[in-house]
């Protein structure tokens, strides 16, 4: 009885004769299920709880097939030996595994310079300079653009002017999709660079490009590092790109100390597009330890990146 | 802590003109040597742009005068007899994404819902509380740990590669759904979603997978969106006495809006852009269909089964085809981005 508690408790303040309260009705204000737009609440609360639920799903499902179908092949030979022919029995994924690795360094290669500096000179530029404008947008452009085009330009630009497959075509096409990334992340790490730091460079009478090389770079290290490692991650999973450019092989990218960069190079993301689709058993298993392979891959570089980012240095 | 004659002592003994003399001439050569570079490599990353699109289009020039608009509207992909058409590729990008867009953004909503009103906090907190531990040093933390916990494992979607869910699609995905999808064919076959069967490859695997990789940037995007909403505004809305429900339809979810929008818009494009896990589900089958099981191709898919083995003049064809999902994804990505840029610009005046 809400009523007569409150007025009870106030005694002092009203005389009994006088309630304040009196016409409003309390149990309105009870929280109750029966009342339609309570159970609403409730409902809707349960149901979008039920479809987060639902939503993580498929992710324990991947995970769960990796581990078990993939993990059953793991072993030293699985990261060691060449891919099997049809109908052969073993194998391994060796020679994709260090072809991933040479793709992924050089378009790394070729990315970071291009990221970097162009975030130096936008953090450096004024406010409304025109050409950082742009750069932004163009960066914001490549983001949103679609892997496969990527390879579609690496194969105009390079292989059909190179005349072949090449592990370099590949870098071309997936350091487009790694350079935003890495641009992006370089402009806030080098933003978070407490201005007190630059001014007392500029007081110490550095010139600006001694205030970004021994000031800015260094301490916005750590938040640089960790948008190249997304982008590493990123573009080691990538597939559409490297389909036409890098192509595919069955032999080593490496042989008698020779690096062959203009040959087709394979790669573990063809060779699990690859195999997925041959209706051998030995290949769709492989398939499978080499998807477990590159999310492991993936997975490290993400999480290199995420603790690097801890260390940035903050404002 | 350092004592400050140890300071004075360090600037006593050293001479005025080591500590700071003008740049020498080397270090102005590299300086200004330094500045050009990095003007100059802003300025390559804009012409790698321009360049990509000039690439693509030129040599999509000798397809466009030859086959023109009807390349758009036609139906048939035949190399052989030189008869190319896209109409059922465009119709399949459209199709998927937009079915995907749907299931992607109600799942990814409700997710981001869930994490930027804190259910999963409060759900912990209120189970330490049975036991009494809600203020304890090390359990009080958990329910902050759980909702990051909730919110990496939601990115962590993002961060598997395309050509893996697509061979989970093909493995896990279509055998699990095929049952259910003949028994709908069959007793609702007159249903034009439902119109075929489901032999293999299909539309709704492919869309199934196509949602599960756009939920995370709605999700992401969403809960940012949300999350900045003014909490002044929040309280406003409780203190009148709405539900939680009430709160987040009538003021929550219209404040934050635009920023859903664009989030939606943007994983849109990178629907329509997705290649991998749709060529290995979508079927490649040139067929235009409203049935939810019939296979069908996309131009991402297209350009990627094609590519590879295409003879000279098929290329320029290709590429084509490559300039009309690039214009499409570009206007998807350019309105996003607008929408989302406008987004943040309102909400930092409402502050």
């Amino acid at each position: 009885m809400p009523q007569e508690a409150l007025v009870g408790q106030q005694g002092d303040l009203f005389p009994p004769d006088m309630n304040p309260f009196e016409g409003v009705d309390f149990s309105g204000l009870e929280r109750s299920l029966r009342r339609p737009r309570t159970l609403v609440s409730v409902l809707l609360s349960g149901l979008v709880t039920a479809m987060t639920l639902l939503a993580l799903i498929p992710l324990f499902s991947v995970v769960w097939m990796l581990v078990w179908r993939g993990g059953r092949k793991l072993s030293l030979a699985l990261l060691t030996q060449l891919p099997p022919a049809p109908l052969e029995q073993g194998g391994g994924v060796g020679n994709a595994i260090v072809g991933t690795l040479i793709i992924i360094l050089l378009a790394t290669a070729i990315s970071i310079p291009i990221g970097v500096l162009s975030a130096v000179f936008l953090t450096q530029a004024k406010t409304g300079n025109r050409l950082a404008d742009v750069v932004r947008f163009a960066a914001k452009v490549l983001t949103g653009f679609p892997s496969i085009l990527a390879g579609v330009f690496a194969y105009g630009a390079v292989v059909l002017v190179t005349g072949g497959f090449s592990a370099i075509a590949g870098a071309v096409a997936v350091s487009i999709l790694m350079l935003p990334t890495i641009m992006l992340t370089a402009e806030d790490a080098l933003r978070m660079v407490p201005w007190r730091m630059q001014e007392a460079a500029i007081g110490m009478g550095a010139t600006p490009a001694q205030t970004a090389w021994m000031v800015l770079l260094p301490t916005a290290i750590p938040g640089i590092l960790t948008g190249i490692m997304l982008a590493v991650a990123r573009g080691a999973g990538e597939t559409a790109p490297l389909l036409f450019t890098a192509l595919f092989s069955n032999y080593w990218p490496i042989s008698r100390g020779h690096l062959h960069l203009m040959r087709p190079t394979p790669s573990l993301a063809v060779l699990i597009y690859n195999f997925a689709g041959m209706p051998f058993e030995n290949q769709v298993e492989l398939a499978w330890a080499a998807a477990l392979v590159l999310v492991l891959l993936v997975l490290v570089a993400n999480l290199v990146g995420q603790s690097l980012s801890r260390r940035q240095v903050r404002e | 802590m350092v004592s400050p004659q140890v300071i004075d002592e360090g600037f006593v003994v050293t001479d005025a003109a080591q500590v700071s003399r003008p740049p020498s001439p080397f270090q102005k050569v590299a300086d200004k040597a330094f500045r050009r570079l990095c003007w100059g490599l802003a300025w390559l990353s804009v012409l790698l742009v321009a360049f990509i699109v000039l690439r693509i289009a030129t040599s999509a020039v000798p397809a466009v005068r030859q086959y023109g608009l009807d390349f758009l509207s036609g139906t048939t992909w035949d190399p052989n007899k030189e008869q190319y058409g896209i109409l059922p590729e465009i119709w399949g990008t459209l199709y998927s994404s937009l079915l995907a867009l749907l299931i992607g953004t109600a799942f990814g909503v409700a997710a981001a819902i869930f994490l930027s009103e804190g259910y999963l906090g409060q759900f912990v907190f209120q189970t330490l509380k049975v036991w009494n531990l809600q203020l304890h040093p090390l359990w009080g933390k958990l329910p902050d740990q759980m909702e990051g916990l909730l919110k990496n494992l939601i990115e962590l979607l993002a961060a598997i590669p395309s050509v893996v869910y697509g061979l989970w699609g093909l493995f896990v995905v279509i055998p699990l759904i095929r049952p259910a999808c003949n028994w709908l064919h069959m007793k609702m076959g007159w249903f034009a979603l439902f119109g075929t069967d489901l032999s293999g490859p299909g539309m709704l695997p492919a869309v199934m997978v196509l949602s599960i990789m756009i939920l995370p940037t709605i999700t992401a995007i969403s809960r940012d969106a949300l999350v900045s909403v003014p909490s002044k505004i929040r309280m406003a809305a409780y203190g009148l006495g709405a539900t939680r429900w009430e709160a987040i339809l009538a003021v929550i979810l219209p404040t934050a809006a635009r920023g859903v929008f664009g989030g939606v818009v943007l994983a849109f494009g990178r629907a329509l852009g997705e290649t991998m896990a749709l060529a290995m589900l979508v079927g490649n089958a040139n067929k235009i269909s409203l049935s939810l099981f019939s296979p069908a191709n996309t131009l991402a898919a297209l350009l990627a089964n094609s590519f590879p083995e295409a003879h000279p003049k098929e290329i320029g064809v290709l590429m084509y085809a490559a300039l009309v999902l690039l214009g499409i994804t570009l206007l998807v990505n350019v309105i996003g981005s607008a929408i989302l840029q406008r987004a943040s610009a309102g909400l930092e005046g409402g502050k």
